[in-house]
């Protein structure tokens, strides 16, 4: 038996002996899924094991080193296991932006007192996170960003807005971009900080979406002190920090047009609504082969970024056109569902789940860098157009 | 597996790559033919350089004189051959020919010939002028030993030249496949010439006797035996498209990058950027498509037909899509015959026709789906 198949059978036996019958149900909504945090509270019982167990083992962080909280599989093993997860429809025992976005980073740019304090506590799923990145005048051209953080000698001052900061009221911290040095060039005066929310002088205030939820908050800092040992990477070069983060959450967001699907062609799921009416027909079969061969592109984007053949700017593509095609889908499954799907509030529509959902996709080529903003990536670096 | 290139494939795409660039350039193959108003479309001499370097015979087994690869590797010739819009019968003779008889007698009798670059096969299925495979109206009636075949086909691409024509047509037992040899009694052949140059032929047969022995396979069993063909056929023709789309990207992007209007680069024109690089994601979508198609044919997989569906459809989509956007930011010159962009806009057109397209492939993925 070779190694990668004696691991998998490990895996097996010991999810199948610690996954709760509760934790392998499909996740139906938001409140199934388990964020972490000091203030967290568990939906259930199950989902308190199934965090523990994880977290114990080092599998909500599979690839990470031991010494961080990781379990420290090889990438070989971190497929085999996200696949046994698969197997047995295992849910995440954590989903959280310390794993998905801060810990990468971490990783390659914190030095080793950062490293060791933070990365275990995301792993055992401690503290929430949230990403100060956006401003109200720096969107699209993030890097003209002005939160002021000032050097006083002992301390960090920050002041100023940051916008659609994710989940910012239910974080515990802040991984944050600062302006340092106001007289560079706009992107060599950036720094990555890292701040408690609950410091004195930052105060959040969440934003209403058009789908009725409100995933995003308005951060204010006023007068926030923050200790000196908590910029991470260089001072002035926190924009490489940035990028490198950008990158993971553009794969996180891209990857979002394919969870949940579990292969299903969407003509099948809408078959009966389709079937009296040949033009929406139509449209979902051409949506269905650009979904399968979307679904075939991430597996190659997954192949060579193992094998290290991937573009550093195909994220930009994957992120372009998974983003735009999961709109689509939702536009498509709004038509098959007509009036039914309009419904907001009843029982029937589940709280008008279709609509809602609809309505959040449109933020997903927005987010993480727009549609327009990844085109212009994949022109400039990979086709390598002329400008600026 | 994964979803990329092998070490010995990538040495047989480079390979490939400068053979093609080289050998079947436009200027010497395409363009040559067509001003000499060449009755075949295609040089034989580069047929006998294909099996030189044994490009005919990846899918032919290597006990049988052959390579033994499979439909990744004939797929990597095709891109090839899409990028330089070079003139072959390749795809009919190579792929679709080789995949349909490889476990019939007819390997025997065909194949050395195959492998030596001297013969030259056809496939006949379309009848109208769309793609439908799953209607067949030639008939073939049991006369003495063998079959009188009537009806008519188009579309057969290389059919004025080959020595060797795979007929689709309907007994009384179910559909059935016959390989007819060239100048058969009562066989008319009507050499056209496309909108790419290259030569199709209209055939009429007019009770044309063929003997038992020119089944393939067994009488009424020849759904399978198409089902194969077609799926070597458009997963081929998938390749082809995605050579064709990214030739005219690469050109296109060539040319944004050394145009000047209003005092500078037109590559600098967010206009066109953004079309550029949305260009560059459908194809490396269908690319991906493609060679997961041509995988899972390899693997023989449940899931390849609806696969090969897809990829075909794509990639016609995103050729398309490369060629249309090729001309169009040509300007004026994109719209003469002396540049070569307007020729893969031709050749566009014709791959996404044959075995069947978008709209075709979309609606067949949906029945295989079950909607």
């Amino acid at each position: 038996m070779s190694d990668s198949e004696a691991f998998r059978g490990e895996a097996r036996a010991w999810l199948e002996a610690n996954c709760p019958a509760e934790m392998r149900e499909p996740v139906r909504d938001e409140t199934d899924l388990c964020w972490g945090g000091r203030d967290l509270v568990f939906k259930n019982e199950a989902q308190r094991r199934w965090l523990e167990r994880m977290a114990e083992r080092g599998w909500t962080v599979p690839d990470w080193p031991e010494r961080y909280g990781g379990g420290g599989l090889s990438p070989a093993e971190a497929k085999i296991l996200k696949q046994e997860m698969a197997r047995i429809g295992a849910r995440n025992p954590l989903t959280s932006f310390g794993i998905s976005m801060l810990g990468p980073a971490l990783l390659k740019y914190g030095d080793e007192g950062q490293k060791s304090r933070y990365l275990p506590e995301i792993a055992r799923g401690e503290i929430r996170w949230c990403q100060g990145y956006s401003e109200p005048n720096a969107g699209s051209d993030l890097a003209s960003l002005q939160t002021k953080c000032e050097d006083k000698g002992d301390h960090w001052l920050v002041n100023g807005q940051k916008v659609w900061t994710s989940y910012a009221d239910k974080a515990d911290w802040i991984f944050c971009l600062v302006r340092t040095d106001p007289q560079a060039p706009k992107h060599h005066g950036i720094s990555f900080i890292l701040f408690d929310m609950k410091t004195p002088g930052v105060s959040t205030k969440p934003i209403l979406l058009i789908s009725g939820s409100s995933p995003f908050c308005e951060t204010f800092f006023d007068d926030v002190k923050v200790p000196k040992d908590q910029v991470v990477g260089e001072v002035n070069k926190g924009w490489d920090v940035a990028k490198y983060l950008l990158g993971h959450e553009r794969e996180m967001i891209s990857g979002m047009g394919l969870a949940g699907q579990a292969g299903a062609a969407l003509g099948e799921v809408l078959r009966d609504a389709v079937a009296a009416d040949p033009v929406l027909r139509a449209d979902v079969a051409r949506f269905d082969v650009d979904a399968m061969a979307f679904r075939a592109m991430s597996e190659r984007f997954i192949d060579e970024l193992k094998a290290g053949q991937a573009h550093p700017a195909q994220p930009s593509m994957m992120k372009y056109a998974g983003t735009e095609l999961n709109k689509r889908r939702h536009e498509l499954v709004m038509a098959a569902g007509g009036s039914d799907a309009l419904e907001w509030e009843s029982d029937r529509s589940r709280r008008g789940k279709a609509a809602r959902e609809w309505l959040r996709t449109k933020a997903n080529s927005i987010e993480g860098g727009t549609s327009e903003i990844q085109l212009g990536i994949i022109a400039k670096r990979i086709l390598e157009l002329p400008g600026t | 597996m994964p979803l990329y290139l092998n070490d010995d494939q990538t040495m047989l795409r480079d390979a490939a790559r400068s053979f093609m660039a080289e050998e079947g350039a436009i200027a010497k193959q395409l363009r040559h033919w067509r001003d000499r108003n060449c009755k075949d479309g295609f040089g034989h001499g580069l047929w006998k350089q294909f099996a030189g370097l044994g490009f005919t015979g990846i899918l032919i087994d290597e006990a049988q004189g052959g390579l033994g690869l499979g439909h990744v590797e004939a797929g990597i010739v095709l891109e090839e051959i899409g990028r330089n819009l070079t003139p072959s019968p390749f795809l009919m003779t190579a792929v679709a020919f080789v995949e349909a008889v490889k476990d019939t007698p007819h390997a025997e009798r065909w194949f050395p010939g195959i492998l030596a670059g001297d013969t030259v096969a056809a496939i006949a299925v379309d009848e109208g002028p769309r793609h439908r495979p799953d209607t067949i109206a030639m008939r073939a009636e049991r006369s003495g030993n063998g079959f009188s075949l009537s009806g008519r086909k188009q579309f057969v691409v290389q059919g004025a030249s080959a020595d060797i024509i795979l007929v689709a047509a309907s007994t009384e037992e179910g559909p059935t496949l016959f390989a007819v040899g060239k100048g058969a009694p009562g066989l008319e052949v009507e050499g056209v010439r496309l909108a790419d140059s290259s030569i199709g032929a209209r055939l009429t047969f007019d009770r044309v006797g063929v003997d038992a022995d020119a089944v393939v396979g067994e009488v009424g069993r020849g759904a399978d035996i198409l089902a194969r063909l077609l799926g070597a056929g458009r997963a081929g023709a998938a390749a082809e498209l995605v050579g064709v789309g990214s030739a005219a990207m690469d050109m296109t992007v060539g040319y944004l990058k050394q145009r000047k209007q209003f005092g500078r680069l037109i590559g600098e024109f967010q206009a066109l950027q953004h079309r550029a690089a949305h260009l560059y994601s459908e194809l490396e979508i269908a690319r991906a498509a493609t060679l997961k198609a041509q995988q899972m044919l390899d693997e023989s997989s449940a899931g390849a037909e609806a696969m090969v569906s897809v990829a075909k459809a794509k990639a016609g989509h995103s050729a398309t899509l490369a060629v249309q956007e090729g001309v169009q930011m040509h300007g004026g010159i994109g719209m003469t015959d002396e540049y070569d962009i307007g020729l893969y806009m031709k050749r566009d057109r014709v791959l996404n026709e044959l075995f069947g397209d978008p709209a075709f492939h979309a609606d067949r993925l949906a029945r295989l789906k079950g909607y």
